[in-house]
């Protein structure tokens, strides 16, 4: 999730971009030297993920849907699935898988080029996900390390209770930790857990302060497109560490220059100059043309001012934070707050919040091919989000990061359809300008 | 004369609609889509245009009351005829391309060429004279059917011969469906006028007035004074960007003129399906359209025509005599062909099976109904499907079942409802009208 490999040459971009896209690269950079170093390397998911545990241990965290992701972006992933498939994995089978299984076929050479280590842990620290679990039975037949699985039960009833946060912490106590001490040799530190945890809660607080001052006008950021790499070092690898907390600090300044300046979003067509619609956004982009799709957004003016997605990796905006006086009950509870692990009203609330509370025109729902913890439902939510909002919902089919099911004309046609009925929508409703006007394309600054 | 002009290019069809100063509807064209969608689009154009003056036509007949024959007798007539000319104004084109291109095909059989030009306008005027509707509405697959028989029975030819004379057909047809101005408007009406008055009983006084009403309609010039595009090829329309809209938004619009009480929208198009809820004044409020697979779309229709060697006009009355319609889930247009040959080798017929296949269409269009609201009175159908009769009749059933309404709407101009939304956005940018004040032709009827 760091900054795209190729920039355009004159990029806008802010000094936390820089920083963060040096972050990413040392962190890959440790991992290739893992061997050498003598580091232990876990592999784990974003979801529920127990970095500020891993970090106590002194272990290097790799995510590998992160990897998928990132392959997608540099236009790898077609054929790292096509790999996969060659070896049996139906069509059907989550891209990120096929994506994570192909590159590891094709050598394991991660997104900077450089070799990515074979794991010592497999710790699946999220089972809402039931592809995540088939996915680290593959690795675990391919690398023959010991896996530790921590059960996390899901909020059907659109809350956490009790006797969750018990039963996950116990799973900690008995079985994700002895496995980090047998792995690394160490003991588990608790004091230096807490330390880890309240650097966590300062950097969520910086990042909860990015993500709602898309609520200024025109809003200074771009919660999805732009949301993306915001969330990244807090989602992955660097949470706990003082590294992410200079980073949310330094990115927060940014974005409190901006809105103190009546700036708009940095696209990748450079600074957005007008601001023509306000919307929110469920479910993750699609990788394989992630700039592309962007453009149909602002190429239209339209900024994202919040999206769930941006939610996978914790509900800091909702309330959360990671709490150093409580510190394996804090970790559970993140385990089991993330987005996906959500009941579907819940998901409905927090959508029609968004929609409401960040004074959007519309929301669209991106439906991917690949993930059923997102997509299943979607079509109820989309529904209800109109019913409650009053608000029209869009609704396209892309995928995580298999090319062949993106369709950048059909997408296209539905995304400007639905912008042209939001300015028709607009128009009649406060009778100004005639509604018969077409959009305008924006040029940016 | 000002007028307004609507363009739909859409993935089957490109049709357009004139409006005239009112806001009436003055004229409507339709030609196939092709890969030079700026001739596709030209081609339209000149068929709403002609259509318009064939209107104005008509008016002058009914205002005069100086002819006192059958009016509808002579406009049907002429409406026929201009058909006629219009084929034979192409077919001279074709034949003219085919000399030039015959050599490098290898198409060098003395005479062939006369042989099928001769034989395919004595089909043409055998059609004419029997008063047959042709298959399809367009040249390209009236001429195909027609040239393929007449090569057939070329003398001395075998079968590799007669693909040959096929492979120049192909290339003659692409280069005629290029031409932007094939034959002039006055001629094809005034020829086609002195072709109506012989099934017409005229007096020599009445002959006169009518020859005298086409010229003076031939001699009105128009100002088009304003374009909107739409359609899946909308962006490759030659109209500036803000002289285009989404179908979705001239649909809505289209069928609020049509039916003023419209509130839900069905519009099956050649590889979209749409449904759409519009207020009491035409605007959009919603929308869905099906997602990236284009199962079950007009198109789909299309294959299937193809595939039975039948018309698309054919389809429906066929389906509509099956007694036990037979169940098809897959709605696929590229398995459509193989779908088709399995069921008719288990024996099932060929009734039973378009009235399943049907169903299957419509069955997809009413889930993306649900999925954008619901429906709720009035209830329009547009599109091309909206005048297939079987569609119609298992829509009405479901829409019956499922939100207990009765009626649906739909104009005999339904396929032109997006370029009718098209020409109104344009008509509205000069009037300054929120709402269109329709200008309800005769023509819109509730079924």
């Amino acid at each position: 999730m760091s900054a795209e490999q190729k920039q355009e040459p004159g990029t806008l971009r802010e000094p936390s971009m820089l920083r963060q896209k040096a972050m990413t690269e040392g962190h890959y950079k440790r991992l290739a030297q893992a061997k050498e170093t003598g580091k232990k390397v876990v592999y784990t998911f974003v979801p529920g993920n127990l970095t500020e545990l891993l970090l106590a241990f002194d272990v290097l965290p790799v995510l590998p849907e992160i990897n998928a992701l990132q392959s997608g972006m540099r236009k790898r992933s077609g054929e790292y699935i096509a790999e996969a498939e060659r070896q049996g994995h139906s069509e059907d089978v989550c891209t990120y898988v096929k994506c994570d299984i192909g590159m590891l076929l094709e050598g394991n050479v991660g997104p900077t080029g450089e070799l990515l280590p074979e794991p010592d842990l497999l710790l699946l620290s999220y089972t809402g996900c039931f592809t995540f679990l088939k996915w680290f039975e593959l690795l675990r037949e391919r690398y023959d390390c010991p896996v530790a699985m921590l059960h996390v039960p899901y909020q059907s009833q659109g809350e956490i209770e009790p006797g969750m946060v018990e039963y996950v912490v116990e799973q900690i106590q008995t079985e994700v930790i002895p496995k980090l001490e047998e792995i690394t040799g160490r003991k588990y530190d608790e004091d230096r857990v807490r330390e880890l945890l309240g650097h966590s809660a300062r950097a969520e607080d910086d990042l909860v302060a990015v993500l709602e001052s898309a609520k200024h006008r025109p809003s200074p950021i771009d919660s999805y497109f732009g949301g993306v790499y915001y969330i990244g070092p807090l989602f992955t690898a660097f949470r706990g560490t003082l590294e992410a907390v200079e980073y949310y600090a330094q990115l927060r300044r940014e974005t409190e220059e901006r809105v103190r300046r009546g700036l708009g979003p940095i696209t990748p067509a450079g600074e957005m100059s007008e601001e023509r619609f306000r919307l929110v956004v469920e479910g993750p982009p699609n990788w394989t043309h992630f700039h592309q799709f962007w453009s149909m957004f602002h190429e239209q003016g339209a900024v994202v001012v919040a999206s769930t997605y941006t939610k996978v990796g914790g509900l800091y905006d909702r309330g959360f934070r990671h709490d150093p006086s409580r510190p394996l009950e804090t970790l559970a509870e993140y385990c089991l707050g993330c987005y996906t692990n959500l009941s579907l009203p819940a998901r409905v609330d927090m959508i029609a919040d968004y929609v409401n509370d960040y004074e959007a025109d519309g929301f669209l729902i991106n439906s991917v091919k690949s993930c059923n913890s997102f997509s299943a439902g979607q079509l109820v939510m989309l529904r209800e989000v109109e019913e409650r909002c009053g608000k029209p919902g869009a609704f396209i089919e892309t995928d995580l990061v298999d090319p062949r099911y993106f369709s950048a004309s059909n997408v296209k046609n539905r995304i400007e359809s639905y912008f042209q009925m939001l300015d028709q929508r607009r128009a009649a409703e406060t009778g100004e300008a005639s509604p018969d006007r077409a959009p305008q394309r924006v040029t940016p600054s | 004369m000002k007028t307004w002009i609507g363009i739909d290019l859409g993935s089957t069809t490109t049709k357009a609609v004139v409006l005239d100063e009112q806001g009436a509807v003055l004229g409507r064209g339709i030609t196939n889509s092709r890969s030079n969608y700026d001739a596709a689009c030209e081609v339209a154009r000149r068929e709403a245009y002609l259509d318009a003056r064939r209107g104005l036509f008509a008016q002058r007949l009914r205002q005069d009351g100086a002819f006192t024959g059958s009016t509808t007798g002579i406009l049907d007539e002429l409406i026929r005829a201009t058909r006629l000319e219009q084929h034979l104004d192409h077919l001279d084109a074709l034949m003219r391309i085919a000399r030039e291109e015959g050599p490098g095909l290898g198409c060098t059989q003395g005479g062939a060429l006369g042989t099928i030009e001769a034989g395919m306008r004595a089909l043409a005027l055998d059609r004419h004279t029997q008063g047959m509707q042709p298959r399809s509405e367009f040249f390209r697959d009236v001429a195909g059917s027609d040239w393929i028989e007449c090569a057939r029975s070329l003398p001395n030819v075998d079968a590799a011969n007669v693909d040959v004379y096929n492979g120049l057909f192909d290339k003659a047809i692409l280069l005629v469906e290029a031409l932007q101005n094939l034959g002039s408007t006055e001629r094809v009406l005034s020829a086609a006028l002195e072709r109506a008055l012989v099934g017409v009983e005229t007096t020599p006084a009445e002959e006169q007035l009518l020859r005298k009403a086409i010229q003076e309609v031939c001699a009105v010039e128009f100002e088009e004074t304003g374009a909107v595009g739409t359609g899946y090829g909308r962006a490759r329309l030659p109209f500036p960007e803000e002289a285009i809209r989404s179908e979705i938004l001239c649909h809505g619009l289209g069928a609020h003129a049509s039916f003023p009480g419209t509130r839900t929208v069905l519009d099956i198009g050649g590889q979209d399906t749409k449904a759409i809820q519009v207020d009491e004044h035409g605007v959009v409020t919603s929308f869905q359209m099906n997602d990236r697979c284009a199962a079950g779309c007009g198109r789909y229709l299309g294959y299937i025509a193809d595939e039975m060697n039948l018309g698309l006009h054919e389809l429906g009355p066929l389906a509509l005599k099956s007694d036990r319609p037979v169940q098809i889930n897959s709605t696929c247009t590229v398995f459509a062909g193989a779908e088709l040959r399995d069921r008719l080798a288990m024996g099932q017929s060929h009734e039973d099976i378009l009235a399943g296949l049907h169903r299957a269409i419509v069955l997809r269009a009413t889930g993306l109904l649900a999925r954008s609201g619901g429906v709720f009175k009035e209830f329009t159908f547009t599109g091309g499907v909206a005048n297939n009769t079987a569609a119609v009749d298992v829509l009405r059933t479901l829409v019956k079942e499922n939100y207990d309404i009765d009626e649906i709407n739909i104009s005999p101009g339904s396929i032109y409802t997006g370029a009718l939304g098209g020409a109104l956005f344009a008509w509205r940018e000069d009037h300054g009208l929120k709402t269109p004040q329709l200008m309800q032709t005769t023509e819109e009827v509730t079924v």
